[in-house]
């Protein structure tokens, strides 16, 4: 079948007869690709030193270790989020308040050290990364409840819990959670050793979290290949009729999708502020909740391929800070990156279920 | 001036940015599509605008400008889900994470900075009621808006681009088949949606609130999207829930002037949580949703 789109153009989109694999694995690469060019070519016309600009983004994230192990670091909190998030995706159920389940998990984690600032032992920070889990995941309810027994719409009700969330957070460190020889900056006392998650790799600030984030990568893995639980929600998400006909209810998929988002973007906010922030402060995530979103779509919502994914947006998130501060590039320069790194991979992922043909040939063999 | 003048006199201002939108939004919805980018959208709008009036080009040549901008950044949303078959959802949000990139990229030399808003009009006579009278003193985009409302009612209550546009929503295969352009019924829809936007940012950062600062939409075109859900897709209803919030937002500050002893983010939580309970009110009542809805909502459409 043909696009109409394209009813001015020698070429059409034809349906495939079975999905392109090649497209599939192809497309994240290709997306880059144009991404960074088309990005290379704006940041020209603003002005700036493209081969400066390549450096900062493209080359040192990945060939200074100093600047390899953050983008190891950034990786972390990516990498769980969008795993939690895109078993909700291919369930079809839009959880795009990963951002504010993010703080929930840190405001969780960090009633321990506020609340016991004294308290030493090896068990703290296993316990705040458990807390932050339970957060995230209370927040999350919120929004499965509105949706299973209110019949809202889940992307509405998690964004605007997000926005709840940023006040919330603002209260706390204006107010109860202020830290009173903090000259009076909106942040928590410093957490003591002990509520630290232990350092991975010495000499770097990567911790045991990466670990985590790895670890639940494998379960997601597991969970959504292997399990019969993962076939029903993917099931669900693809032919909803099939499911429900086949006794899978609609309601646990979106429970159980939300549970799992929101968990684990609670950890990643726990791991966040016992990890590299070590107190409470306004800007314990820069984006995450939405990065994730993207990384999730361009890991092609597959536990392997968000791996690979998150990683990329780490170094770009990277990559984007050296070149603000190597090629005078504003940060919001990674937004724009992001928001067209999305859109022009729908465009090449639309090659995995069409391909280009000639009108000429097109018209002589029909399909 | 009590609470309840402030709130009236406000109100329909506070109203504006989200009736723009949310009016923009019903028409791309009513031809079945969703366009979840409308935050991103208003945020670009709100630049431009910004940017032309702070160096003197005044609010027409802004708010035309920020209305072009929101239909250029709008039809790249339709190229993809219209001409590639993308998903919405996702295709929605890139638009959205775009546009608000693209907003503080444009707007980081202009953080803080502020300009002069428009001088109110009032109606002679009308706005010396007591108590209510504040109604009648509005700007003149306010009063351009209510007009506008009434125009995209009467559209859909009487004119033939109002029914092809639901017949292209409801059911795209029988549109298509009687000879209706499904196609560029939901282009034009989407661009039409994307001005509507350009508009409403236009006005948040040149009129409402006459200053830039990143993120300064705050979520409105989020609680515009909602807007549409609480209105169950009719006009008159959504003019309501816009004054609804608007009153909600002025809220925060009636309740700082009367000394109220509030934490300022509980007020500042106001508008969101209001939409999350209103939210889950309409939705609730499946049989009003199914009622006035559209049929095929966010699927694409294959001939």
């Amino acid at each position: 079948m043909s696009r109409p789109f394209f009813a001015a153009l020698p070429i059409i989109l034809v349906r495939r007869e079975r999905a392109s694999l090649a497209a599939a694995l192809l497309a994240p690469p290709i997306a880059l690709i144009v991404t960074i060019t088309l990005n290379l070519s704006l940041y020209i016309v603003m002005g700036r030193d493209p081969a400066a600009v390549i450096y900062a983004m493209l080359i040192e994230p990945f060939f200074s270790w100093a600047s390899f192990s953050e983008v190891l670091l950034k990786t972390g909190p990516l990498l769980l989020i969008a795993q939690g998030l895109a078993i909700g995706f291919r369930a079809k159920v839009f959880n795009i308040g990963a951002e504010g389940q993010f703080v929930l998990g840190a405001i969780f984690a960090s009633a321990i050290p506020i609340w016991w600032p004294e308290a030493a032992g090896q068990w703290i920070w296993p316990a705040m990364l458990l807390l932050g889990t339970i957060g995230g995941a209370l927040w999350a309810s919120l929004t499965a409840f509105w949706r299973v027994r209110l019949n809202a719409n889940e992307i509405l009700v998690s964004l605007m819990l997000s926005f709840v969330a940023t006040q919330l957070l603002n209260y706390l460190l204006l107010g109860p959670w202020k830290d009173p020889n903090g000259f009076n900056f909106p942040q928590s006392v410093m957490f003591q050793y002990d509520a630290m998650v232990p350092i991975l790799i010495e000499g770097t600030r990567v911790n045991v979290s990466l670990i985590l984030a790895v670890l639940l990568s494998i379960a997601a893995w597991v969970f959504m290949q292997k399990s019969f639980s993962g076939y029903k929600l993917q099931v669900g998400g693809l032919a909803p009729r099939a499911a429900s006909y086949a006794g899978f209810k609609e309601g646990w998929a979106i429970w159980l999708s939300l549970l799992i988002g929101g968990a684990a973007a609670g950890l990643a906010g726990a791991a966040e502020v016992a990890g590299p922030l070590g107190q409470l402060q306004r800007s314990i995530s820069t984006g995450y909740g939405y990065a994730a979103i993207i990384v999730a779509y361009l890991g092609g919502l597959h536990p392997i391929g968000i791996v690979i994914s998150s990683v990329v947006m780490a170094a770009l998130y990277i990559g984007g800070d050296n070149a603000m501060v190597s090629a005078n590039l504003p940060i919001a320069a990674v937004r724009v990156f992001q928001g067209s790194l999305l859109l022009i991979y729908l465009i090449a992922i639309a090659f995995v279920r069409y391909r280009l043909v000639w009108r000429q040939t097109a018209i002589r063999s029909p399909t | 001036m009590n609470a309840i003048e402030f709130i009236l006199a406000g109100m329909l201002a506070a109203a504006a940015p989200f009736l723009l939108a949310a009016l923009g939004e019903l028409v791309v919805e009513r031809a079945g599509v969703l366009n979840l980018g409308v935050e991103g959208l208003m945020a670009f709008g709100a630049v431009i605008a910004f940017i032309i009036v702070y160096h003197g080009g005044g609010h027409i040549l802004a708010f035309l400008a920020a209305g072009l901008g929101g239909i250029l950044l709008s039809l790249i949303f339709a190229g993809i889900i219209l001409g590639f078959n993308a998903n919405q959802v996702a295709t929605g949000l890139a638009i959205g994470i775009l546009g608000q990139g693209l907003s503080a990229l444009f707007g980081k030399s202009y953080e803080s900075l502020t300009v002069k808003a428009l001088p109110k009009i009032s109606i002679p006579g009308l706005s010396d009621i007591p108590v209510i009278g504040g109604l009648f003193t509005q700007d003149i985009v306010v009063w351009l808006s209510l007009l506008v409302t009434v125009a995209i009612w009467a559209s859909f209550a009487y004119s033939k681009v109002g029914l092809v546009i639901r017949a292209v929503g409801e059911n795209p295969k029988a549109a298509h088949a009687i000879g209706y352009p499904v196609i560029t019924v939901r282009f034009a829809a989407v661009a039409f949606g994307g001005m509507m936007a350009g508009f409403a940012g236009a006005y948040a950062s040149t009129i409402y609130t006459p200053l830039w600062a990143d993120g300064m939409i705050a979520g409105r075109g989020w609680i515009a999207i909602a807007l549409v859900v609480f209105g169950t897709w009719l006009t008159g209803r959504i003019f309501l829930g816009a004054c609804l919030f608007g009153a909600v937002s002025l809220m925060g500050l009636a309740a700082q002037a009367t000394g109220l002893d509030v934490p300022s983010q509980l007020l500042a939580c106001l508008p969101y949580l209001v939409t999350i309970i209103v939210l889950g009110i309409i939705s609730a009542d499946r049989r009003l949703l199914k009622l006035n809805g559209v049929a095929s909502l966010g699927e694409p459409f294959e001939r």
